[in-house]
């Protein structure tokens, strides 16, 4: 099969695993009430990210026009013309060409100008979004089934099974993160789902510590004895009784954990080795722009303003996911 | 008390061997020699030549079991070099990579040790002074403005800085080192200026939440029924309590005092451990990038241990455990 159907299949089963969730979660009034204080906590914050989310999903879902067509289009590819390009950098707005002034293709047709090779930077930018979906998505779907499964199993039966969980996290945990990242890209190679097997192993060891940490501690509440004085089996406990009541702490630290995932990808694609339009890679791309003369600012603005304006969001419903959901802070705040 | 300090060494040196092997894992079983190889010497060499720097570099050799001489294999030779710290040549142009780390060294600590004595006081005072205002708009103007801050990207605070105050205003040199120490104060002080503010947003973020926390114990009502101002509590009792946990989240980056800041030194041209860093991630130099991240996991593990021993003399709780 096509990597376009492969990735429409995938975007189509997680908006729809997405949206069952949701249904699932407001069927009780106790989270009901909690997403919707996510929501009237940073309503600003919560639209912003969302919008973010419809663009990066709309650039996932892409097919081909006829049999002849060369590249499949996503949805947002089609908000602009076909052959959008120029030959190289051009101003907002402008109608001729930065360096020459000749005269553009589509002059007076690219809101946010074009780079180097006459891309829109405007579709670069509405691109980026994709990639920060996927690292956030994919990482995760990597990284925290795993954590929790380690985690919630060596918290519970302990011993050499403890000992070799913790053993495991200690020695991940150990090395200087960026460092650890950069080696597993080094060795993996570049590309996209390595890039996100390096981030999910290195974030890996935050959800792996927070469900030993609380299954450690659940292990000894009243309800949890009771279900094995019922003679409920070890999985059934854990599966009924210890995941969903830990899962809250997931949530936290998989919003927290997000924005340093995406920072994390602008820092590789810095180096060289981040992932194929990301919006690091258009800050890399632009760094020697800026000692041009005169100084190009647009493409370094545009994939810095969307980069901030994403990390700002996460971190500001961040905020609010901990709000809601951690009853201690919760306290705090009364 | 003993035991405790055994106990907790003992750990270290299991996850220092952890770490080796979880290396030799990754850059000798994982990465196969050939592409090591032929990243070293180009896509196009010729075989000979290929097999040629595999048995320069030790590769041709046994990974972990030699029937004939146990001790002649990958793994041996790994584990018994780096423990020796005999780290041997650069995968990249065969240059001794010990005396590399030692002339990047000194430029590190040149960039590293002022951004530590900058940015942690001023990051504890200003956390201190947004703590004082709790509840008041001066602390939650300070919350956003700690968000917004942590929310830039590390490029663009050195791209932006670069740009105002090296290229705009011409206050500092855009980039470059000189060994010089009357001049390297030149070059180091925008690297330095750009590296404390990257990190201010989230460090005051944090000590304010541990400020806080240390607010609402029983010993700051006290404090104030037995009339100490606000000023007095802050300093005298909250402070120092509060030291504890900001002491043992500063140390974990103490590491990075010695591996440097890969962004910042490649960045602004200064010869350290970052820049040595990238440049073995530029060059593909296997060997290089494998020895920086061994020593990073070194010197994160020696200050952790450091660190607990160094608890169970600050406070007497924990021997008890």
């Amino acid at each position: 099969m096509e990597t376009h159907v492969v990735v429409n299949v995938a975007i189509a089963a997680s908006v729809a695993g997405l949206v069952i969730g949701v249904a699932l979660l407001r069927r009780s009034r106790h989270t009901r009430e909690q997403l919707g204080g996510i929501g009237r906590r940073r309503p600003v914050a919560t639209l912003a990210l969302a919008l973010y989310f419809a663009v990066a999903v709309l650039d996932s879902i892409s097919w081909r026009d006829g049999a002849g067509a060369a590249e499949p289009r996503s949805i947002v590819d089609r908000w602009f013309p076909a052959d959008f390009a120029e030959r190289s950098y051009s101003a907002p707005l402008a109608d001729v060409e930065f360096y020459g002034g000749a005269p553009l293709a589509h002059p007076g047709a690219h809101w946010l100008g074009t780079d180097i090779l006459g891309r829109d930077v405007l579709h670069l930018a509405l691109g980026g979004a994709r990639v920060a979906l996927l690292i956030g998505g994919l990482t995760s779907l990597l990284a925290i089934p795993l954590a929790i499964l380690l985690g919630v199993v060596a918290g519970w039966f302990g011993g050499r099974i403890d000992d070799t969980v913790f053993f495991l996290l200690s020695t991940l945990a150990s090395i200087p993160s960026l460092l650890l990242l950069v080696a597993l890209v080094m060795v993996l190679g570049t590309g996209a789902v390595q890039v996100c097997i390096a981030l999910a192993v290195t974030s890996w060891v935050s959800f792996c510590r927070v469900s030993r940490a609380e299954t450690l501690k659940l292990r000894e509440l009243d309800y949890v004895q009771a279900a094995r004085a019922l003679g409920a089996s070890h999985a059934r406990i854990l599966w009924r009784h210890v995941v969903p009541n830990l899962m809250h702490l997931v949530v936290i630290t998989f919003v927290l954990t997000f924005s340093q995932l995406v920072l994390s990808e602008a820092i590789l694609s810095w180096l060289g080795v981040g992932i194929d339009g990301s919006w690091g890679q258009m800050i890399d791309q632009a760094r020697d722009e800026l000692a041009r003369d005169p100084v190009i600012g647009w493409n370094l603005g545009a994939a810095s303003v969307a980069l901030f304006g994403l990390i700002l969001a996460v971190n500001r419903v961040g905020d609010a996911v901990r709000d809601v959901l951690d009853p201690r802070t919760l306290r705090e705040l009364q | 008390m003993i035991a405790y300090l055994l106990r907790r060494l003992v750990w270290g040196a299991v996850t220092i061997l952890g770490v080796l092997l979880f290396l030799f894992w990754l850059f000798v079983l994982y990465a196969q020699p050939e592409d090591v190889a032929r990243r070293a010497l180009g896509e196009k060499a010729p075989p000979e030549a290929i097999a040629q720097w595999l048995v320069n570099h030790g590769y041709d050799r046994p990974a972990v079991w030699n029937p004939e001489a146990p001790l002649d294999t990958r793994l041996f030779d790994h584990l018994s070099r780096m423990l020796r710290f005999d780290f041997g040549a650069s995968d990249a142009d065969d240059a001794p990579i010990a005396a590399r780390l030692r002339s990047g060294i000194g430029p590190t600590l040149g960039v590293t040790l002022p951004l530590f004595a900058i940015g942690l006081p001023l990051s504890l005072a200003l956390a201190l002074g947004v703590a004082f205002f709790r509840d008041t708009y001066i602390d939650r103007l300070g919350v956003v403005v700690c968000v917004l801050a942590m929310s830039v990207s590390i490029l663009l605070y050195i791209l932006g800085g670069q740009f105002l105050l090296g290229k705009l205003l011409r206050w500092f040199p855009i980039s470059g080192f000189d060994p010089d120490p009357g001049l390297a104060l030149r070059f180091l002080a925008l690297p330095v200026f750009v590296g404390v503010l990257a990190g201010l947003g989230s460090d005051v973020r944090f000590f304010r939440t541990v400020f806080l926390e240390e607010t609402g114990r029983d010993y700051v009502r006290t404090a104030r029924a037995k009339g100490a101002g606000d000023a007095r509590v802050m300093l005298r009792h909250v402070l120092p309590n509060a030291m504890i946990p900001v002491l043992s989240a500063v140390s974990l980056t103490i590491p990075f005092l010695f591996t440097g800041s890969l962004l910042l030194e490649s960045f602004f041209g200064i010869p350290g451990l970052g820049s040595i860093t990238v440049e073995a991630i530029q060059n593909n130099d296997f060997a290089t990038l494998r020895v920086m991240v061994y020593l990073g996991a070194l010197l994160f593990i020696a200050v952790q241990v450091a660190t607990d021993v160094a608890y169970t003399w600050v406070d007497p709780r924990v021997r008890l455990e």
